[in-house]
């Protein structure tokens, strides 16, 4: 750690506490120290850089070290709230400085303006609680184009007939195509539809101390060692400490917002690595610690007015959980495409992001990228065309030859908020710290899962099209494990249905602040991220605003 | 965290599919030390001591890992130093797995000689006698080849050694295991740290992208 960099006694009551160190933290911990605040970031995870990354897979994922681990911090699942949940791994995010951003796929589509007015559009939907944003797309433009120029973005502006107006094109051109790429897009075109270079947060042109991807492999589940992957770890965080006013404290794992007689927020409550409290004072708080630990925290900061958990007014903390929809085809094709070279997808299209509900029977839509995301384990117990023998000479061949060979359709789509699908406390299991374990209640809404298995027909025509030797699917199933965790603290006007207004303040503390997956109020089509951060530059112009107003002192 | 469960909802979605990420998602970590070992026992003149199996074990656990990944006109999980890997993986990350080989080799003994009454151990069989006493273990192999019912627990014990192969067959060679990059080799992987485009036979005559000639529907 450079010397120069602040260090805050947690006695000073500083600005801000921010929660988290990952897309939503990383970007208000950078907009809030440059304006000029003094802010304090508890990451639960270690700081590790670029030096402690390698393109060995074991190393790297070895023992969780860049995600939640199982052991020490194991999870419950169940399909409904009437049933006794089970011990079992139920979710994965980021761990370390950086968070999620560090290891992710940096698939980054901005959200279209039919995610925001969505409800309005097409009306309710019995039994869920779909509702539109506090806020449009028109709102968050000018924020997507603050993320592609600042973090990181390579794309091509206009090069989908089904995208949102933007003010300002990419930053720099797309990466280069792969050969899973150039199969999808002429087999997409072929059918009529509209592939288009996939806009990824990687770098296709060095930026300042951040090399331009150099298509290792390594990609989904690793951290960058060049930093061309637009993590936070490898932008935000680096600018908000190059302003002298930020300290990224790692290690810190907090379990408790702490209120003062008068309900106002005073600080976190963490454990540092030795397991010590200490309490961060904090003239606000912000909690960016993702869609389950940010309602899980809320709900372990119970007070007097508030039994049920911190500004939980509403009954909404933790509920409403969208994972986004999923279903994959496979592909073999006759040459090698290598596509185990470079990061995972360089083609989508968006044909089918609004489907018309009366003619396929369900709501929904989505989008389908080409893609190859596995390593040569994983692979080899995964990858291969379900016929193929498990073990043996068979099985031997099938790996020699498909390995080069193989390419994904990954087909993404929208999930229905439901009051029941949540991230709660188990009353039973405990944590190593001895804090009660998330519990995952979750059973998608049917038309979620007619909507993906309804693109993955759309995926079978494309690998058809296209010429694949062999092809198969994996049919969407009843998800049980979490990757995007989102609308588990939603946005909305009304305090009675949401849990933070417009300016991502929560409804009922005046100084808390929430913004990271929680806040979405829709699921969009499956690339979260980059409405995150763009929410994250947003909300921090907002609470600077308030700041500035003088709303968030005493 | 696997390779692909890392986190991946792809692996998610395989999941229910029968991909067995559990195994190597809750042992990623040490599977590093295991391989180092393996590649350092596959370097060395004189083997390192074996820490878990007595000699004949590792007779018997080397020879059904080389029914698992053959060896034919290239490397197999012999050639790939398997068997070391396996030995250091149930003395640090897997030891919770101890107790799988010490009841599944005793069990696999008992069926080679109820099979095969002339054969003694699995390591005397011929290959064609090795793969049936295998299939005789394979849940997932298909009812005809499947003699009889494995007891749960030899169920795990073949399942884990499986896994426990491919691991040791297809980890970064660079790093650990994966004797000389033998299982790399296999599947076509180069060893280069960063590659350049084209990548691909379909890649290599791209000319660039063109917006589809057909317009957008919108509705």
């Amino acid at each position: 750690m450079r010397s120069d960099l602040p260090k805050y006694k947690t006695s000073d009551e500083v600005d801000f506490v921010i929660i988290g160190s990952g897309a939503a933290g990383g970007i208000l911990a950078k907009e809030l120290s440059t304006n000029g605040f003094r802010v304090v970031v508890l990451e639960q995870g270690p700081y590790l850089t670029e030096s402690d990354f390698s393109h060995n897979e074991i190393e790297i994922l070895a023992q969780d070290k860049l995600t939640n681990h199982p052991k020490l911090q194991p999870n419950t699942f169940r399909k409904t709230p009437d049933e006794k949940a089970k011990p079992q791994r139920a979710l994965v995010y980021g761990r370390c400085v950086g968070g999620t951003s560090v290891h992710f796929t940096a698939n980054f589509w901005r959200f279209h303006e039919i995610d925001f007015i969505e409800r309005s559009k097409i009306g309710a939907i019995a039994g869920t609680t779909f509702t539109d944003w506090p806020i449009t797309y028109a709102d968050i433009e000018p924020y997507y184009t603050k993320v592609e120029w600042e973090i990181g973005v390579s794309g091509l502006a206009g090069a989908s007939p089904f995208d949102p107006p933007r003010s300002k094109p990419y930053p720099m051109p797309p990466l280069p195509v792969k050969s899973s790429g150039v199969i999808f897009e002429r087999a997409a075109n072929k059918l009529g539809w509209h592939p288009f270079p996939a806009p990824m947060a990687i770098l296709s042109q060095p930026r300042p101390g951040r090399s331009a991807c150099i298509n290792c492999g390594f990609c989904l589940a690793f951290g960058c060692e060049v930093g061309a992957k637009s993590s936070s770890l490898a932008t935000a965080v680096r600018m908000a400490e190059k302003t002298g006013r930020c300290e990224i404290r790692p290690n810190s794992y907090v379990h408790r917002i702490e209120t003062d007689a008068n309900g106002r927020a005073v600080g976190a409550v963490y454990f540092d690595e030795q397991r010590n409290t200490h309490l961060q004072k904090a003239k606000a708080v912000v909690v960016c610690a993702n869609g389950a630990e940010t309602p899980r925290l809320l709900l372990l900061s119970p007070n007097k007015q508030f039994p049920n958990g911190l500004a939980n007014s509403s009954g909404f903390v933790g509920k409403n959980l969208m994972l986004n929809s999923g279903a994959i085809s496979m592909g073999v094709f006759e040459h090698p495409l290598n596509d185990y070279k470079g990061f995972a997808v360089s083609r989508i299209f968006h044909d089918f992001y609004e489907l018309d509900a009366q003619k396929v029977g369900f709501y929904g839509g989505g989008g389908i990228d080409a893609r190859f995301d596995m390593t040569p384990i994983g692979f080899a117990m995964g990858g291969l065309p379900p016929d193929t023998p498990r073990w043996g000479k068979g099985f031997k061949a099938a790996l020699s030859h498909n390995f080069t060979r193989t390419m994904e359709i990954f087909c993404h789509g929208t999930s229905l908020p439901l009051e029941n699908n949540s991230f709660s406390l188990d009353p039973d299991l405990k944590d190593a710290w001895g804090l009660p374990a998330l519990r995952l209640t979750y059973k998608d809404h049917p038309d979620d899962l007619k909507l993906v298995n309804w693109l993955n027909v759309r995926a079978q025509e494309l690998l058809e099209a296209a010429g694949a030797e062999k092809k198969w699917s994996y049919p969407a199933q009843e998800q049980q494990f979490a990757v995007h965790l989102l609308g588990t603290c939603r946005m909305g006007n009304d305090p009675k249905t949401s849990v933070i207004n417009a300016d991502h303040r929560t409804h009922d503390v005046k100084n808390l602040f929430l913004c990271d997956g929680s806040s979405l109020v829709t699921s969009g089509r499956g690339q979260p991220t980059m409405t995150i951060e763009a929410l994250a530059f947003r909300a921090a112009d907002r609470i600077t605003a308030l700041a500035k107003r003088g709303e968030l002192s005493a | 965290m696997t390779t692909n469960e890392l986190s991946r909802r792809t692996f998610l979605l395989r999941a229910g599919t029968g991909i067995s990420a559990a195994w190597v998602s809750a042992h990623w970590p040490a599977l590093l030390s295991a391989a180092t070992h393996a590649r350092q026992a596959a370097k060395a003149a004189a083997p390192p001591k074996f820490e878990f199996f007595t000699p004949d074990q590792v007779v018997e656990i080397d020879a059904i890992t080389a029914r698992i990944i053959p060896t034919d006109d290239t490397a197999g999980a012999r050639e790939a130093g398997v068997v070391y890997f396996i030995d250091r993986a149930l003395v640090t990350f897997d030891t919770e797995n101890q107790k799988t080989y010490r009841e599944g080799l005793p069990e696999l003994r008992a069926r080679v000689t109820e099979m095969f009454p002339a054969v003694s151990k699995f390591s005397a069989a011929t290959p064609e006698e090795q793969d049936e006493i295998l299939h005789s273990f394979d849940e997932n192999t298909n009812s005809a080849r499947r003699p009889r019912r494995a007891s749960p627990g030899a169920q795990d014990f073949f399942e884990t050694l499986r896994q426990h192969t491919i691991a040791g067959f297809l980890i970064d060679p660079d790093y650990a295991g994966n004797n000389s990059g033998a299982g790399w080799k296999v599947i076509g992987r180069e060893r280069e740290h960063m590659f350049q485009s084209p990548f691909g036979y379909y890649d290599k005559d791209y000319v660039g992208w063109q917006p589809a000639t057909k317009d957008a529907n919108k509705s």
